[in-house]
């Protein structure tokens, strides 16, 4: 993983010290609550219902253990003993301090993290791929790229002050886990073909208030282009991008309302006047890639006989193995899950103790790395087969082994009502209900993949119209209602889910999800999906029951 | 009226003639519309002239003029008005303009180091009282990650 050299270190100090600065001219009322929104929110702090959120930027999902280990000193320092995993593979402390803010960012530049650009009208962390560099679908290793990214979006002068936020995200897979139709611009590595490997580019994805499928810009451009073509988008969306309704500011309304063929001639005008002056050098990409070489690999791994042994004697280790372990590119390798979906925590969430736990287990058995994914859990990407036992033993004990990773049970879900200022409705109590309802881990793997997404307002933070079952509260006369969608998808076939109908009321959640649930039981064709489903007979059969009774 | 020049607090000897106001002597700046209109009266004078850009106008509309202009003065209605950003760079990057470019009207002290980077040299703020942490803001960052004017 990317170890930063004396200018990055010296970048993030200096940031912390600016910072700093900024907070306490605000504290003494030298700069206004309205400037100091726009100051602390593009360093990842939010004025929250009960405190500041401040949100630590988790660079397209990979930490080490020592981050994680400062993760936890933080989580017990100036927090509640707790931290939460977000959708877009960041972190996230609920009960800072402002005045103590300044003090947590020198505590993560001591590790090589920071809070940029995790929020405000700017270029956004970039995401990718979980599975990078493991995963046996692979074209080529995304995250060399992400780095580049990263590093050309930091701090970056022209585009700190962006219509409305901008996110990007890379997938280097024949599958896309990153979600990256769904952000304002989309990087899918791909072969040409002349056998070349470069990006498909595509724009104007995202969820929100008014989801909407990214399309293709370019099908494939050359990896020396990537920072120029990035540019051009960038500064089209600067110059044109609509500043009256920030409702109507993302770069997805911009491409909408011009036309996919009038924006791009934009974009592409704008490209050939500057790509050849900010061209990638093939040196600086391989001095990023090897950064990222592989770790060492024992060769032998695939001959421990004791992984599969293990499995017929232990049911409940067999199990965990089949759900929250995946295929490794290496013989003898598995990518492991935990689960932060544990039925009594809430979505996301970790505590001290268990960050400190975790942080041990990557050093002994997955060369110090942990990467958090998409859907709010984490994994250790390299862990030899024999040692999934004790791993799984360990993971079991700390609470992160619940076997229901892909399950309906692994939900994502948003803050809500009780932590968030923008939530009309509560999210984590109906999650926890649809948890406790769904308790019976036959029932639930019988049920098989099911994608449930939770977010408590409009803003969508849960990605709920792409869950194969979208769940979005809505606040009806100071009541707490949800509106159901079916068959949104954010893979590669991505796709927004349909509304199922009215809005039910709280206390009828779960009971919904449970007969949407059992429609799909008593109806599926063998070795039918959820999704698959729901595709070949529309909503209808779920409306039917659901609202059965009204 | 003080300024930041070329880092340095300056006297200012600039004055912006609105629209509906009589030309007068001395270096004025005016609006891009009073620009297009008055063109050829302002070209006679002595003076140096300036034109005032909104983040609305486009830079496109004075390129064939820049040899005429001393001064650009891109105008911000509100800070977060980030076009000015970009309309700075072209001026620079693109269009190489070497006159002076300042940020005028609403913006933060907190942003001349990211427009002094992307080409603006010349800062007239709000309340003067802030010109000295401005000026040391422009210090704030001694590296950076990507190209860009400065």
């Amino acid at each position: 993983m990317y170890q930063y050299n004396n200018h990055d270190q010296t970048l993030i100090e200096q940031r912390v010290a600016q910072f700093r600065r900024q907070t306490e001219s605000f504290l003494k009322g030298q700069i206004s609550d309205d400037q100091f929104r726009a100051l602390r929110l593009m360093n990842g702090l939010y004025v929250q219902t009960h405190a500041p959120m401040l949100r630590i930027a988790g660079p397209y999902g990979l930490f080490n253990s020592k981050q994680i280990r400062k993760l936890a000193h933080i989580a017990r320092t100036y927090d509640k003993n707790y931290c939460h995993f977000t959708t877009r593979q960041n972190v996230q402390f609920n009960w800072p301090q402002l005045e103590q803010v300044p003090d947590i960012l020198e505590e993560l530049a001591s590790v090589q993290m920071h809070a940029i650009q995790t929020s405000g009208n700017c270029l956004r962390n970039t995401s990718s791929d979980h599975l990078a560099g493991v995963c046996i679908d692979e074209i080529e290793d995304p995250r060399p790229y992400c780095e580049i990214i990263r590093q050309w979006t930091t701090l970056h002068p022209e585009f700190a002050y962006l219509p409305r936020k901008f996110k990007i995200a890379v997938s280097g897979a024949q599958h896309d886990r990153a979600a990256t139709q769904l952000h304002d611009i989309g990087l899918h590595l791909v072969k040409n073909d002349a056998g070349e490997i470069g990006f498909r580019v595509l724009v104007g994805g995202g969820l929100g208030r008014t989801p909407i499928i990214g399309q293709v810009i370019k099908p494939y451009l050359d990896k020396k282009h990537l920072l120029s073509y990035l540019e051009a988008i960038l500064r089209i969306y600067n110059l044109f991008g609509r500043r009256d309704n920030k409702y109507k500011a993302r770069i997805k309304i911009l491409v909408k309302e011009s036309g996919m063929e009038k924006f791009s001639e934009l974009v592409e005008k704008e490209w050939l006047l500057i790509r050849d002056d900010l061209e990638l050098s093939t040196d600086r990409i391989d001095a990023i890639k090897t950064q990222f070489t592989p770790p060492a690999y024992e060769t032998d791994a695939g001959q421990d006989t004791g992984f599969a042994q293990r499995q017929l004697e232990n049911k409940a280790f067999a199990t965990w193995v089949k759900y929250n372990t995946v295929d490794h590119k290496i013989p003898g390798y598995r990518a492991a899950f935990l689960s932060l979906k544990a039925p009594d925590s809430p979505p996301g969430d970790m505590t001290d103790a268990q960050l400190d736990a975790v942080a041990d287990l990557a050093d002994r058995y997955s060369f110090g790395e942990i990467r958090s994914t998409h859907r709010q859990n984490l994994i250790l990407a390299d862990v030899k087969q024999a040692d999934l036992f004790p791993l799984w033993q360990q993971l079991d004990a700390l609470k992160l082994a619940t076997p229901n990773i892909g399950t309906a049970t692994d939900m994502i879900c948003c803050p809500g009502l009780d932590f968030c200022s923008l939530a009309n409705a509560s999210s984590i109590s109906v999650a926890k209900e649809i948890n406790d309802a769904l308790d019976d881990l036959d029932y639930l793997h019988d049920i098989g993949d099911v994608k449930i997404n939770m977010s408590g307002c409009m803003n969508g933070c849960a990605h709920q119209s792409v869950g194969h079952i979208g769940i979005l509260g809505v606040d009806k006369k100071g009541a707490e209602w949800y509106q159901l969608t079916l068959g949104g998808s954010s893979e590669n076939e991505a796709a927004i889910g349909e509304r199922l109908g009215p809005a039910v009321a709280k206390d009828q959640v779960t009971k919904a999800i449970t007969t949407i649930l059992d429609v799909y039981i008593e109806q599926r064709l063998d070795d039918e999906s959820f999704l698959d489903m729901v595709k070949r007979v529309g909503i209808t059969p779920f409306k039917e029951q659901v609202y059965a009774n009204n | 009226m003080q300024i930041i020049k070329d880092k340095q607090i300056i006297d200012d000897r600039w004055s912006y003639v609105a629209d509906d106001a009589e030309l007068k002597n001395g270096d004025i700046s005016v609006s891009l519309a009073r620009w297009k209109k008055d063109k050829q009266l302002l070209l006679k004078s002595d003076s140096k002239i300036g034109v005032r850009i909104g983040p609305a106008d486009s830079v496109e509309d004075i390129v064939a003029d820049l040899k005429d202009i001393q001064l650009i003065e891109l105008d911000f209605p509100a800070f977060a008005d980030g076009r000015i950003f970009s309309h700075a760079w072209l001026l620079r990057g693109r269009y190489n303009y070497q006159g002076e470019i300042r940020a005028t009207g609403h913006f933060m002290p907190d942003q001349v180091f990211y427009l002094s980077r992307v080409g603006v040299n010349a800062f007239s703020l709000e309340k003067t009282e802030d010109l000295p942490v401005a000026l040391s803001t422009l210090n704030d960052f001694s590296v950076n990650y990507q190209k860009s004017i400065h």
